[in-house]
């Protein structure tokens, strides 16, 4: 039992990365905006996460986290700049942001290859955390992985509850009528697309600082994609992203368990498990054709210009 | 206000300038980027403009790593023409080279120069279309995005070709190194001098994009896969094959980062080992872009990015700069040329405030 508990923990551990990830592109996808360039935020975000917290106290490691955030946002304003403003491909833009984003973080980064943080004393709510299995299960977790939870609840209640909820689906379906009824479709695209920027660069810290407390070279591995396909997975539903990011949070986790059994399968091969995964579950959504042009956005990664 | 108002017919001579511009401002960023890492910036840039193009050392250099480069853009802008995007062309490189170190270690004294290459060639070009017809075949039967399992299947290849390297395809000799047994004479592609280690692997570049070419440009199935990129509509209304395009793009493009991969490896390298993957495929993408989805444009941007792998190498052994520094440019470069060509197609129109206002209305 306490057992299938810590196996449930390292999912929802794993799982976050993505989950923050996947919601804020979620975001911005629904405005209509699609943006590739995830893994080049999230490398960039992860980056600047680790030296903003080398250089801050132990106490202030929240301040890095903003820090990761805002180069999220700020790459993604870049993005935004082209795309939006003046209407480049999407798709070429984002893979430009990607490629970039690799390149800068490895470059910049070389110097932090081998500096350490910090020890961190252990996450989640004391005396809680220690009860059997619903200790771990429960209440032994990083606080971003509760605020996962918590951003996955306000999106929703965002995007299907708010009147500027509302307004952010009009611009994703159609920016043409949002604009003849006077909404300013290129702003609200902006914000969303630098909000999805910034929720990247989040999940990117919580890779170098809570998740694997390192840095090093392409850290984030693909993550970036993977959070690219989960929206398509969850149909563009902030519930079902939590979900699905668990689900790849357990895969991922499944190759650790399978050599700590004895398993003899070689470790290249484990390895490719949650890329191949991703694969199939991409296949076995978007099998139904109409159900995904049902709930796609409509106007998703289609340039809008104003008054042409 | 700013506005921008489009340009018909777009300006060719824009279009055509566009990627130099780029370039310019590449080049501006860049030394800003030295100077703020406390580099000369003359001699950083030197290293990455200048240096590669200096004796015919560096020319032979400048045309191993053009190569691959050409042949996967080639690829990749017949693909991206359709508007099928292809970026699993770096898994697509690393399968050809399977698929041609698995030929070459079955080579042996007895093996001929003239049958052996064509079946390493053929060997690369089968595997890395088999890469790509699994995206092809997905997309077509189950409507899964390409984006995203190409770019998935990379990664799956990167596994397979470490477990290859690790494991059964080791060299027992090796001082257990991960790499294969280093290749017979025989399965050398011939280089086009002796001491250096341009290869003819060149011409192969060149013959194909010449083939691109009238593929493209001369040829009705070249015409029917444009109109699908360009027009979806027009295309099924004039009842061009969708799938015959997404099929075409993707194979083509397969082939040709395979026949890439199996040239690097049994060109330049000789062997296989896991640090065989060292970005073409995703370089690709921006040779594709910068040679403006054209394969003469193409060549010239190949030996472009070449120059800028080189200067990456450079910076990190004589300044000791990162040699992911080349990415940083490479990807600067592409961010300016969308930006350059958006400008082609549309000129910014300064408006007056209150204009703007009533614009909106309207």
């Amino acid at each position: 039992m306490n057992q299938l508990a810590l196996m449930l923990a390292a999912s929802v551990s794993a799982g976050t990365v993505l989950a923050l990830a996947g919601l804020g592109l979620l975001a911005n996808e629904r405005a209509g905006v699609l943006n590739l360039g995830a893994e080049g935020m999230m490398l960039v975000g992860a980056l600047a996460g680790y030296a903003a917290a080398l250089h801050l106290p132990a106490g202030l490691t929240i301040l890095a986290y903003l820090a990761a955030a805002g180069a999220g946002a700020a790459m993604a304003a870049l993005f935004g700049w082209l795309a939006i403003g003046i209407g480049t491909n999407q798709y070429a833009t984002g893979l430009a942001l990607s490629l970039f984003g690799v390149g800068f973080s490895a470059f910049v980064g070389a110097g932090f290859v081998d500096k350490q943080l910090p020890e961190r004393g252990p996450d989640g709510v004391p005396w809680l955390r220690d009860l059997p299995v619903v200790g771990p299960a429960l209440f032994g977790y990083h606080p971003l992985v509760y605020g996962a939870v918590l951003l996955a609840a306000a999106l929703a209640w965002f995007l299907f509850r708010s009147r500027a909820g509302l307004l952010l689906r009009a611009v994703g379906e159609s920016p043409e009528s949002a604009h003849a009824l006077g909404h300013p479709v290129r702003a609200i695209r902006l914000g969303a697309v630098m909000f999805g920027g910034a929720m990247c660069g989040l999940a990117g810290a919580y890779v170098s600082l809570a998740y694997t407390h390192l840095w090093v070279e392409n850290l984030i591995a693909g993550r970036g994609w993977i959070a690219l396909a989960l929206t398509t997975f969850a149909t563009w539903r902030p519930a079902r992203i939590l979900l699905g990011a668990y689900l790849f949070g357990g895969l991922t986790m499944l190759q650790f368990h399978l050599q700590e059994r004895g398993v003899q399968i070689e470790s290249h091969l484990l390895g490719m498990l949650p890329y191949v995964a991703t694969v199939v579950v991409l296949v076995l959504i978007s099998r139904r054709a109409a159900w995904i042009r049902h709930n796609m956005p409509a106007s998703l990664g289609r340039v809008f210009r104003p008054g042409t | 206000m700013l506005r921008l108002v489009p340009r018909s017919p777009p300006s060719r001579a824009l279009t055509l300038a566009a990627p130099f511009v780029a370039l310019a401002l590449t080049i501006v960023v860049g030394a800003i980027l030295f100077l703020a890492l406390g580099h000369p910036p003359g001699r950083a840039l030197a290293l990455f403009f200048l240096e590669p193009l200096h004796g015919a050392d560096a020319w032979s250099e400048l045309c191993v790593k053009a190569t691959p480069l050409a042949l996967v853009g080639v690829g990749l802008a017949v693909c991206f023409r359709a508007n099928v995007w292809n970026i699993g062309a770096e898994g697509q490189f690393i399968f050809g080279a399977l698929g041609a170190t698995w030929v070459a270690m079955h080579a042996d004294e007895r093996s001929h120069a003239f049958l052996m290459i064509p079946a390493i060639s053929l060997a690369g070009i089968l595997a890395g279309a088999a890469w790509a017809g699994i995206v092809a075949f997905l997309r077509d039967r189950w409507n899964a995005n390409e984006i995203l399992v190409s770019l998935m299947l990379v990664y799956v290849a990167e596994m397979l070709l470490g477990y290859l390297t690790y494991g059964p395809w080791k060299d027992p000799e090796g001082f257990n190194f991960p790499q294969t047994i280093t290749f017979l004479p025989v399965t050398q592609v011939p280089l086009l001098a002796e001491g250096h280690r341009a290869h003819v692997g060149l011409f192969v570049a060149l013959a194909v994009a010449l083939g691109a070419y009238l593929f493209l440009f001369r040829t009705y199935g070249g015409f029917q896969l444009a109109v699908g990129g360009q027009a979806p509509r027009a295309a099924r209304y004039a009842g061009f094959s969708a799938r015959r395009a997404l099929w075409t793009a993707l194979l083509g493009s397969g082939a040709l980062a395979g026949w890439a991969g199996a040239l690097e490896v049994t060109g330049p390298l000789g062997q296989l080992t896991p640090h065989l993957p060292v970005g073409y495929g995703f370089t690709g993408i921006i040779v594709a872009f910068v040679g403006r989805l054209h394969p003469f444009g193409i060549l010239l941007a190949s030996l472009l990015m070449s120059m800028l792998y080189i200067g990456g190498e450079l910076a990190q052994s004589r300044l000791g700069l990162p040699q992911a520094l080349s990415g940083v440019f490479q990807g600067l470069l592409l961010f300016t040329l969308l930006a350059c060509d958006a400008l082609a197609s549309y000129r910014i129109l300064r408006v007056p405030a209150k204009r703007a206002g009533a614009a909106v209305v309207s």
